[in-house]
């Protein structure tokens, strides 16, 4: 079938439904697309937080937000965009309320805030309290309540469509072309369909399940940066992937921040809280990527729990009040994944893969770019973890994930909603489907080869083992070799479900490929990039290099090879790079 | 250990009905029904299908009957079930392959229930106040995940496929009493229509089911006594 709109959006997590309701508003005739039904995306995970500079408790001003955005970017972030999220954050959480959505309260009745790692007043002066919250349902808040605005505004939506290709008109992305639609895969039945349209938005979410200890969704494949780079469009700043410190020892379900932002602490093997050695001032909320180096230093030397692979996250001092108010979701989960009570004793802990830094280059109103030079794509959009601004550069803050998804999901709509219009509708050949079609017929039916599972967990514990928090040339030449050989043979991977109906099978491994393909794209960029900077550690090169480094990769896919690599300036306003200390 | 696993399968391209499978299956005490799954489709059999997203509870896509009971999959170990557990997809809603169940009906009623903040008064500059005693009276109904458990495990709902069921109550329980909200009333009307409220028997089923810990019952309860006294 072959279906006509003005806009599409690809994902239904809070940067896709902020677009789609902004588009709605404006009155464009929009399509969602979106694999999973929208209350099922990942954004309903977040926990934590959602920071903007309210001032509802102490002072505090957007300049303090946007410099600790930039610091804890260590400097790779573009400043353009870091002031704008963190000025229009304010706006976009107020919006929030109007909305509906239950923040907890001050006393007063006002958004309550709590402190979160790296977040400061006074240009890193003192933890400030700047994350407003829905107990320990932020997320899970902001996504029902956009889901719910949807709704009111008759948002049209394709509930479990798979998107399998992005369609252009006069050439791929990287050949000048525009973007024309998208081929979508039914997955209740297994219909192609094809919708074309004048704008084009890319909200997917990330690719954490490239690693095996992760905090991400069965989901998160990396969909739309894979299926984006394929149609020459390139993944900037892939090497930077952050590993959060606080995931569930074995499995790696995030144990949110907000247990340290109330004062949890980290302990190792001697009840040491040991992050007094690595972060004096901040303590465990130091930012995400220092605290996780300083676990697995602190494992690597043998001060995990039992000499093991692990440390302990302790609440039991803050109280029952705090822990069951506060923290509910926190507690929930060691009790029903570990069978431990918070209460009462610490948490086993380990760092767990968590959020892409990295993505689908856009400029500040989430328009695609085509190259390092800023040309753009015409009619591609890309917004949320999918995307890269950069307003996190080589480090994201927490709860600064939720405000970049408020505040260019809703920029991406807006400029949408004026690319469509007067414009026409692209042209697109009767059989621009025929490419992935074939693909997917070959891969249903074909008769022998390898299983994706045995390829899936190899890729995932190489890329736990050579990808992780700390990093050098040999592991990561290692991990690109390796990774080249798993996409040899996926190229001859067999499924066992050779239906159509509810064909998961078939679905998973096509994610399997897009998540090799984003695996690729962080590990090359990772061996290229000969310094340290943020979530990138490199143990042969420890220091930052701005002279050599401050700068963004580029990384544009290249069919039998590895990718090339170019790199852009980063964009620097008010403030100067400095030494990151905590 | 080793655990005796089976599973109510259909595929509607092979089989005329539903029909059990066993499977062995090798677990740790502290895996989830959702590893099991998981386990049985990447060594077993690569078709054996089911919907799953977050593989911790918070996203609502993999609620199944376990060992006779509508739970998370991915929220129940198996040392809770012991050696054999036995999974079945979702009750009273149509099968559309092994686990997966049509959900569109059930959407359709969450949605006729305007589950949707409604305030048309000019919005403030800055946050509309709320107390935390009144934000406190839907806190229960806001964590919803829309997994359905609640509603396929209801009685009237199997006897009568009309009544709009406790998760859409439950939806509109959260706008209704929020004290910022301004269409409690028309919530109130479409659900003291016949398949409304008055369908719940108070069977409790759907507190058992919860995997939030909602006290759903206790919603439909309110909702309807905001019914009464608006007749009364
Ligand atoms: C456990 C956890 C806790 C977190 N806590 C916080 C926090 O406290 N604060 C914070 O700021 N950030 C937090 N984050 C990060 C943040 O939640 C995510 O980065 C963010 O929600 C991503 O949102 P998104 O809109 O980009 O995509 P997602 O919400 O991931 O949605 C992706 C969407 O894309 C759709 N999709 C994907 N591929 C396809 C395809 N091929 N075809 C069709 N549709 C497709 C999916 O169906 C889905 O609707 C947390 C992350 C995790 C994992
Ligand atoms: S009320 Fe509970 S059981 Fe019912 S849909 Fe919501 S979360 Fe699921
Ligand atoms: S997989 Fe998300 S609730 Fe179980």
């Amino acid at each position: 079938m072959r279906i006509d709109t003005d806009a599409i959006v690809v994902g239904a997590g809070g940067a896709a439904l902020w677009a789609a309701l902004e588009l709605a508003h404006e009155g464009v005739q929009t399509a969602v697309l979106t694999k999973l039904y929208p209350t099922r995306s990942h954004t309903g995970a977040a926990q934590g937080g959602v920071c903007a500079a309210l001032g509802n408790l102490e002072e505090d001003h957007w300049e303090w937000h946007m410099f600790d955005t930039v610091k804890g970017g260590d400097y790779l972030s573009d400043q353009d965009a870091a002031e704008v999220l963190a000025r229009e954050a304010i706006e976009r959480v107020i919006e929030l309320e109007h909305m509906g959505l239950p923040f907890n309260r001050t006393p007063e009745g006002k958004i309550d805030q709590r402190r979160f790692g790296g977040h400061t007043r006074d240009f890193g002066e003192a933890p400030v309290k700047r994350a407003c919250y829905a107990a320990d349902r932020t997320g899970h808040m902001i996504l029902q309540t956009l889901y719910q605005q949807c709704i009111k505004a008759g948002v049209r939506f394709y509930d479990e469509y798979h998107v399998v290709d992005l369609l252009f008109e006069g050439g791929d992305a990287n050949e000048g072309g525009r973007a024309a639609g998208v081929v979508a895969y039914r997955i209740a039945d297994g219909e192609i369909h094809t919708f074309r349209a004048k704008a084009v938005l890319l909200a997917t979410g990330g690719y954490g399940r490239a690693w095996r200890i992760t905090s991400n969704a069965y989901s998160l494949a990396g969909d739309g940066m894979a299926l984006a780079y394929r149609r020459g469009v390139p993944l900037e700043d892939m090497e930077f992937y952050q590993f959060h410190p606080t995931g569930v020892y074995g499995i790696g379900i995030l144990l949110s921040e907000a247990a340290r932002g109330e004062g949890g602490t980290l302990l190792n093997r001697d009840g040491e809280r040991f992050m007094a050695r690595y972060a004096p001032r901040l303590m465990e909320l130091a930012p995400r990527d220092m605290v996780s180096r300083a676990m697995y230093l602190e494992i690597r030397d043998g001060r995990g729990i039992d000499g093991k692979d692990y440390l302990f996250l302790d609440v039991s001092h803050l109280g029952r009040k705090v822990i069951e108010e506060k923290l509910p979701d926190i507690t929930d989960f060691a009790r029903i994944y570990l069978g431990v009570e918070p209460l009462r004793e610490p948490v086993p802990v380990q760092p767990t893969a968590h959020y892409a830094m990295g993505g689908v280059p856009t400029d500040l109103s989430a328009r695609v770019l085509r190259d390092e030079t800023g040309a753009l794509v015409p009619g591609l959009y890309a917004a949320g973890e999918a995307a890269c601004v950069s307003v996190h550069g080589a480090n994201r803050l927490g709860t600064n994930s939720l405000v970049d998804l408020l505040v260019f999901g809703r920029r991406a709509g807006k400029a949408m909603a004026e690319d469509v219009r007067g414009g026409t509708l692209p042209e697109i050949a009767a059989d621009a489907d025929e490419p992935v079609r074939a693909e997917i017929e070959a891969l249903r039916t074909r008769a022998v080869g390898e299983r994706p599972d045995t390829i899936r967990a190899e890729m995932t514990r190489l890329m736990d083992e050579k990808v992780g928090v700390f990093r050098d040339a040999t592991l990561l030449s290692t991990a690109v070799e390796r990774i080249g050989e798993l996409r040899e043979r996926y190229a001859r991977v067999v499924v066992a479900d050779r239906g159509t109906t509810f064909n998961t099978d078939l679905l998973e491994t096509r994610e399997l490929g897009y998540l090799l393909d984003c695996a690729q794209a962080t590990a090359a960029s990772a061996l290229a990039r000969k310094e340290s900077r943020g979530a990138h550690s490199r143990e042969d090169y420890p220091e930052r290099n701005d002279a050599a480094w401050l700068a963004h990769t580029f990384a544009f896919r290249r069919d039998d090879a590895q990718p090339d690599l170019r790199y852009k300036p980063v964009s620097i306003t008010r403030f100067e790079p400095k030494p990151r200390t905590y | 250990m080793q655990v005796d696993l089976r599973i109510l399968r259909y595929d509607p391209e092979r089989d005329a009905a539903p029909h059990w499978e066993s499977y062995s299956v090798d677990a740790a005490p502290r895996d989830r029904v959702l590893n099991l799954l998981q386990s049985v489709k990447d060594l077993q059999d690569g078709s054996l299908t089911f919907r799953r997203s977050c593989a911790h509870g918070i996203c609502g896509s993999d609620a199944m009957l376990i060992n006779g009971r509508n739970r998370l999959a991915c929220r129940i170990r198996v040392e809770q079930l012991g050696r054999k557990v036995s999974v079945a997809p979702l009750g009273g809603l149509p099968v559309v392959k092994d686990l997966v169940v049509e959900m569109e009906g059930f959407f359709e009623k969450y949605r006729s229930v305007m589950p949707f903040f409604v305030n048309d008064t000019p919005t403030p500059a800055r946050e509309r106040r709320q107390s935390a005693k009144d934000r406190e009276r839907y806190d229960d109904t806001t964590k919803c995940i829309l997994c359905a458990a609640c509603t396929t495990s209801c009685p009237s709902f199997w006897a009568q496929p009309s009544y709009v069921g406790p998760a859409a109550i439950v939806q509109a329980h959260r706008f209704i009493f929020d004290s910022r909200d301004t269409a409690a009333e028309d919530r109130l009307e479409i659900l003291a229509d016949d398949d409304g409220v008055w369908k719940c028997r108070t069977t409790f089923n759907c507190v058992t089911a919860c995997p939030r810990e909602i006290n759903v019952t206790g919603a439909i309860l309110e909702v309807t006594r905001a019914i009464v006294a608006r007749h009364g």
